[in-house]
C-alpha cells in the first residue's frame, strides 16, 4: 500500500475545559477516499479545522509527505496542498464562476501592469468544469445561478486545479437532493482517480459507502477504529456512529439505515 | 469550443442582446442619462446643449464624479464613507495651510495633502476592521470630527476667519497649477475658433477656451478605476471582498488590506477635489464639500451599487454624477423652478435602488 499523505496520531484538541477531540487517529493516501463519519456534536468539524490548519491541535503529531509538521494558519495547509471545501463553499453569488475559480489566485499577464488574464481564466475555468463533468453557459454566468450540486463541484474544481494533495469536503451532500448528490459523488470518484487524497466528511452512512474506500468513526471526540470497503456495512458503521444506543430502538420502523 | 459544448444544453435559451444588456450594471446609469437629455432636449432652451452649455454642466459632474467613483469602489468593497464631504473641507484647509501659511509650492504640498487625508482614510478603516462596527456609524463620527476639525483648525490659522484667502496669489506661477485648475488644450481650441470650427467671441476669442481640467480628472479617475475593477486581480479582490469577506479571506484576498487602500481611496479623491477647487476658487472654507458625501453614494447607486456591496461599477457612477451634473445645471435652463433639483434627485435614488435590485435577482437568476 501507499504512504499516507497526512498521517494524524492522537490528535487531542482543548477548548478551554471542554474536550473536543480525545484522540483521534487518522491517515489519507493518494487516490483514496476516506470517509470519516460520525455524528453532531462528534468533533469533525473541530478536526477538520485541525487538519486545515485553522485549530492548532493541543497534543499529537502530524506528518505531512513523512515529515512532521505544524500548520500555523490555513493559508500554510492550503500551500503544502491540503484544501478545505467548507460547507459555505467560499463562493460569492454575484460574481462570474471565472471570478469565483480564481478568486485571490488569479492569473496576470503584462510586465509593468499586472493585468488579470481574463481569457486565459475563462478558458481554463471551462475546461477544469468539463472535466468535472459540468457544461457552463458561459464563463462569466454567475455562480448565483448555478445549483447547490453545481456549486460543489465548482469549489471542488478549483482545490484540485490549485493543486491540493488532500482534499478535505466537509458534508458536501447534507443540502443536495437525489440527483444533484449523485453528481457531486461522482466527482469525488473523479477527483480520487486524479490521485487526490479525498476526506469525505458526513453523517450519512449511505453516501458515504457509495464512495469510501475506507471508513473512520468518529464519537465523542475519539475515533473507534478504521474499516476498509466490504469490511462493514451500512448498519454497523451507523451503529458506530451513535455510539450503539438509542438508534437500537428504532431499528424496525426504520427499515435498517438512516 | 467551449461555447459550441455549452450551447448544446437544452434547457437554455440563447441570451438576446438586450438580456445580455439588461446584466450590465451601469445600464440603469446610462439610461438615466438618455431620459434626462431628452427631458432637456424638450424643457430647457437649446444653449444647454451647445458646447460652452455642456462643459458648463460636466464641471460639476466632474467633481462629483470623482467622489461617486470612489466611493463606487468602496461601496463594492461593502462599506460606505460619510466623511468624504467633510473630508474635502479638512483636505482644502490642509493644503490652505501648506501653500499659504507655509509657502510650500504645489509639488510639496499635494503629496503631503494626499498622504493626510489618506491617513485619516486609513484610521477611518482601521477603526472599521478593529471594531467590526459598520462603516456607516464609524464614518458618520468622522463627517462631524473632520468638519469640525476644519472649523477649528481654519479659525486657528488665519486668526478666526473660517475662510483661508490666498491661494490663488501662493500657488500662481507654480508649474503644477495648470495639472489642477483652469482649462486645458487652450492652444487647441484657439486654433479651432481661428479656423471658425467652435464659436468664437468678437475679440475672436473661443466661447469656450478650453476643457476645464477637472473634466479631464474625472474622464481618468473613471477610466483608470474601471481597468482596476474589471481586469485587474486587485478589482477582483474588490468584487470578493464586498460580496462575502469570509468566502474572500478564506480564499486568499487579503481583505483587511483591500478595505484600508478603498478608505484611502476615497479620502485621497476627496483631497484631489478639494485641491481642485481651491485653486479655482483661490480660498478655502469650511463649508466646502458640504452635502457631497451623500450625492456622491447617490452617484454611485444611480451608478448600479448595491448597498449591500459586492456589484457596482465605476462607468456607472460616472454616469450617475453626469446625470446630477445635468439636473443642477439643466434647471436653470428651463423655465422651472430650481429647488426641484432635490425633489428630482430623491426620486432618481428611488427609481436606481428599485432598478437596481430587480436587476441583480435577474443576474443571480434568483426566483
Amino acid at each position: 500500500m501507499t504512504d499516507p499523505i497526512i498521517h494524524m496520531e492522537g490528535i487531542k484538541k482543548h477548548f478551554g475545559n471542554v474536550i473536543a477531540l480525545n484522540g483521534v487517529t487518522f491517515d489519507v493516501r493518494p487516490g483514496e477516499c476516506h470517509c470519516l463519519l460520525g455524528d453532531n456534536g462528534a468533533g469533525k468539524s473541530t478536526f477538520i479545522k485541525t487538519m486545515s490548519g485553522v485549530h492548532k491541535p493541543t497534543e499529537g503529531s502530524i506528518m505531512f509527505e513523512g515529515k512532521p509538521l505544524s500548520f500555523d494558519s490555513p493559508r500554510d495547509a492550503m500551500e503544502a496542498g491540503i484544501a478545505t471545501v467548507f460547507q459555505d463553499l467560499a463562493m460569492i453569488p454575484l460574481m462570474s464562476v471565472t471570478r469565483n475559480f480564481f478568486m485571490g489566485r488569479e492569473p496576470t499577464k503584462g510586465r509593468f501592469i499586472k493585468r488579470f488574464d481574463l481569457d486565459v481564466a475563462n478558458d481554463i475555468c471551462m475546461e477544469e468544469m468539463r472535466r468535472m463533468g459540468i457544461n457552463l453557459r458561459a464563463p462569466d454566468q454567475a455562480v448565483g445561478t448555478l445549483s447547490g450540486g453545481e456549486r460543489q463541484t465548482v469549489a471542488i474544481a478549483r482545490a484540485v486545479y490549485f493543486g491540493a494533495k488532500v482534499l478535505i469536503l466537509d458534508e458536501p451532500t447534507s443540502a443536495l437532493g437525489v440527483r444533484q448528490t449523485s453528481n457531486v459523488l461522482a466527482t469525488i470518484a473523479r477527483v480520487r482517480s486524479q490521485g487526490v487524497g479525498v476526506v469525505f466528511i458526513s453523517h450519512n452512512v449511505r453516501h458515504a459507502l457509495a464512495v469510501g474506500d475506507r471508513f473512520t468513526v468518529l464519537n465523542r471526540g475519539q475515533t473507534l477504529g478504521t474499516a476498509l470497503k466490504g469490511e462493514i456495512d451500512a448498519a454497523e458503521l451507523q451503529d458506530l456512529m451513535a455510539g450503539g444506543q438509542e438508534l437500537a430502538k428504532l431499528e424496525g420502523s426504520l427499515g435498517g439505515t438512516i | 469550443m467551449a461555447n459550441a459544448t455549452a450551447s448544446a444544453d437544452e434547457r437554455i435559451k440563447t441570451e438576446s442582446i438586450t438580456t445580455r444588456l439588461m446584466k450590465r450594471p451601469e445600464l440603469g446609469a446610462i439610461g438615466g442619462v438618455i431620459l434626462v437629455t431628452i427631458f432637456f432636449l424638450f424643457t430647457a432652451s437649446g444653449s444647454m446643449f451647445t458646447f460652452s452649455g455642456i462643459m458648463n454642466f460636466l464641471t460639476p459632474a466632474a467633481q462629483l464624479g470623482i467622489l461617486g467613483i470612489a466611493a463606487a469602489m468602496l461601496m463594492i468593497g461593502g462599506e460606505f464613507d460619510l466623511s468624504i464631504g467633510s473630508m474635502v473641507a479638512f483636505a482644502g484647509m490642509i493644503f490652505g495651510v501648506l501653500v499659504v501659511n507655509m509657502g510650500l509650492p504645489l509639488i510639496f504640498a499635494i503629496p503631503l495633502t494626499m498622504a493626510f487625508a489618506g491617513a485619516m482614510g486609513a484610521v477611518n478603516g482601521a477603526i472599521v476592521l478593529r471594531t467590526g462596527l459598520p462603516s456607516f456609524i464609524v464614518t458618520l463620527a468622522f463627517l462631524f470630527i473632520l468638519r469640525g476639525a476644519s472649523l477649528v483648525g481654519l479659525k486657528l490659522f488665519t486668526g478666526g476667519s473660517t475662510q483661508l484667502r490666498g491661494v490663488r496669489d501662493a500657488v500662481e506661477g507654480d508649474w503644477l497649477t495648470p495639472v489642477f485648475s483652469g482649462d486645458a488644450f487652450g492652444g487647441a481650441f484657439q486654433w479651432m475658433a481661428d479656423n471658425g470650427w467652435i464659436d468664437s467671441m468678437n475679440s475672436g476669442a473661443p466661447k469656450v477656451p478650453g476643457i476645464p481640467v477637472e473634466i479631464l480628472w474625472f474622464i481618468a479617475v473613471a477610466v483608470v478605476a474601471t481597468f482596476v475593477l474589471l481586469r485587474t486581480p486587485a478589482g477582483n479582490w474588490i468584487f470578493a471582498t464586498g460580496g462575502d469577506k469570509n468566502a474572500a479571506s478564506n480564499s486568499g484576498v487579503p481583505v483587511r488590506k483591500v478595505k484600508i487602500s478603498l478608505f484611502m481611496l476615497t479620502a485621497c479623491a476627496a483631497a484631489i477635489v478639494a485641491i481642485i477647487t481651491v485653486i479655482d476658487t483661490g480660498s478655502t472654507d469650511a463649508r466646502r464639500g458640504f452635502m457631497k458625501e451623500f450625492e456622491a453614494i447617490i452617484a454611485a447607486v444611480i451608478g448600479g451599487c448595491l448597498l449591500t456591496g459586492g456589484y457596482g461599477s465605476a462607468i456607472g457612477a460616472f454616469f450617475g454624477a453626469i446625470i446630477f451634473g445635468m439636473v443642477t445645471i439643466g434647471l436653470t435652463y428651463t423655465g422651472f423652478d430650481q429647488d426641484w433639483f432635490q425633489v428630482f434627485l430623491g426620486g432618481m435614488l428611488l427609481l436606481a435602488v428599485v432598478f437596481n435590485n430587480a436587476i441583480r435577482k435577474r443576474v443571480t437568476g434568483e426566483r
